[in-house]
């Protein structure tokens, strides 16, 4: 029987350092790993590369001033196109930003994971992410054609932090919505990762959810799983609950106001994991 | 509503401006962006344009055309992002964007005002803009026609122009097309010899001088400008009963 692999959100973040680059999986405001990011704004960690196809893991970390540098194509919170937190540090130049088109995204993390230094791609060209990205380069075709591409560099992560819906104790993580995102490329791309999940089930219960092609994360490829029911929050993490959309208001109001921002944060983030979800539900009630 | 009201309004000429611009483009991928985009997207399904595919804005293919924001009855197939970026590079979509800025050769920026390295305001960033228009046809729908959306130079190239996609060399250009441009006042080409930005047609009601005073650059503007066309009396019914009935055109295009 290989070995479990279950620990605490602190645990896992207790094995990252300042200073590195770290992957988050999910999309914009979809099945982000919010409990992890949580847990990470209650360390000491700073100094990161974050790469990530932005949401309000970007927007809080980047009001936590624990960004150095950002690699990502956007952030946004979907049905809220403009992530406060994101716009706000760009516009104070909080920190440094790699800004790449989406699939070049996809491209870099999948050199990453294939151990190869680049991978051709033709977004890019006569952009201006390459102006604003003075260090990528071109590539010649050897063949015939000859076509000059853009040669996306690796973007090799430290660690990556993914939520799925269901894992086992092992590390196999189990996607139960439409999308699968990146997470499973954001794990191998990565030299440790930690997957958190809505509910560690017995392996031999996976299946009875959904088919084998659900089972998106290999154990492999986890160093650490972690539960954390309703983790996600306040992103979508389907079909388990959409995005809290009164709450992801709630949080762009506060965001646009340093004293709202100070209140909004003394009442959700000043304690655990649990204070946490408990201060959401004491929200939903008082909304009610 | 049925019957008799065949006076469309202004969101609703748009709505049929962009469903035409998806007309003859086959068995290919619609990806409209914004309200009154993805109603002419599933307009164009339901009359002249049958093979489109859709999505239901998530990552599945829908067999049905439900109403705007109504949830799909049928799922035809599945398209989650990696795929979706994997079918731009096929070639085999039609994607309509948004544009914060536009010039005339048709770069547009949707990432930032102002100096990149500081913006004075953050926008989306590029998002998938680079990928789109160097590999499938890319059309653009502003709802809001403006001098400070028309500009002569963009703040960041998101999304590629004819003359930079020229200048950067075949692998740009093989595959960009920028066929049409869209806002509430009239619809725009580049069907001029150096690729600047001609004006088509002026939806009714608008006048060429108030489209040029609207653009933030010098536009080709033709002798004669026809009007954009009418839509039918089953086109507005369509628009009317069956994929928007709420009238959320009206809230993006006020009359």
């Amino acid at each position: 029987m290989s070995r479990d692999k279950t620990m605490t959100a602190e645990e896992a973040v207790g094995r990252l350092e300042s200073g590195m680059t770290l992957g988050i999986g999910g999309w914009g405001s979809r099945r982000k790993p919010m409990a992890l990011v949580r847990a990470l704004l209650r360390s000491d960690l700073t100094d990161l590369t974050v790469v990530s196809y932005g949401g309000p893991d970007v927007g809080l970390l980047a009001a936590a001033g624990k960004i150095r540098k950002l690699v990502a194509a956007f952030a946004t919170l979907d049905s809220i196109p403009l992530e406060p937190h994101f716009g706000a540090a760009r516009q104070r130049a909080a920190f440094e930003m790699v800004e790449l088109d989406e699939a070049m995204f996809m491209w870099g993390l999948t050199a990453a994971a294939h151990r190869l230094p680049f991978m051709p791609i033709r977004a890019g060209l006569a952009s201006d992410v390459m102006t604003v990205n003075p260090r990528l380069r071109t590539v010649r075709s050897p063949y015939e054609d000859g076509e000059e591409l853009v040669a996306v560099p690796a973007l090799r992560l430290d660690a990556a932090l993914v939520h799925l819906n269901r894992a086992d104790v092992h590390g196999n993580g189990q996607y139960l919505g439409p999308d699968p995102y990146f997470d499973d490329l954001f794990c191998q791309a990565a030299d440790q990762a930690y997957l958190s999940c809505e509910r560690i089930v017995d392996t031999a219960e996976l299946l009875k959810a959904q088919g084998p092609q659900s089972l998106l994360v290999k154990r492999a490829f986890v160093n650490g799983v972690v539960e954390t029911p309703n983790g996600a929050h306040f992103t979508s993490c389907a079909p388990d609950y959409d995005r809290d959309e009164t709450f992801q208001r709630a949080y762009t109001q506060a965001a646009r106001d340093p004293e709202a921002w100070r209140a909004f944060t003394e009442q959700f983030l000043s304690g655990d994991e649990a204070a946490y979800q408990a201060a959401v539900a004491a929200f939903h009630e008082e909304e009610a | 509503m049925s019957g008799g009201a065949t006076t469309a309004t202004r969101a609703e000429y748009c709505v049929v401006a962009c469903a035409e611009a998806w007309r003859d483009a086959g068995e290919v991928l619609a990806s409209p962006m914004g309200t009154i985009p993805m109603i002419g997207a599933r307009l164009a399904r339901l009359t002249f344009s049958p093979d489109l595919l859709l999505t239901d804005g998530e990552a599945l293919l829908i067999g049905d055309v439900p109403a705007v924001g109504a949830t799909a009855q049928v799922v035809e197939g599945w398209l989650p992002y990696r795929q979706h970026l994997a079918l731009v590079a096929t070639g085999r979509r039609h994607v309509m964007m948004g544009a914060s800025q536009l010039d005339r050769h048709g770069n547009q920026n949707i990432s930032c005002i102002g100096d990149w390295s500081r913006p004075k305001r953050q926008l989306l960033g590029v998002r998938g803009a680079p990928i789109n228009t160097l590999n499938n046809p890319t059309s653009y729908w502003v709802p809001r026609h403006s001098p400070r959306v028309f500009v002569e130079r963009v703040d960041m190239v998101s999304g590629v122009g004819y003359d930079r996609a020229a200048a950067a060399g075949p692998s740009a250009s093989r595959y960009h097309r920028i066929p049409e441009v869209i806002s509430d006042l009239g619809v725009f080409d580049f069907e001029t010899p150096d690729r600047t930005m001609r004006l088509r047609s002026r939806h009714p009601g608008v006048t060429v001088d108030q489209i040029a005073d609207a653009t933030g650059f010098a536009l080709t503007i033709p002798d004669e400008v026809p009007y954009t066309r009418e839509p039918t009396a089953e086109e507005l019914r369509l628009i009317r009963e069956v994929v928007d009935p709420k009238g959320l055109r009206e809230r993006e295009v006020p009359a």
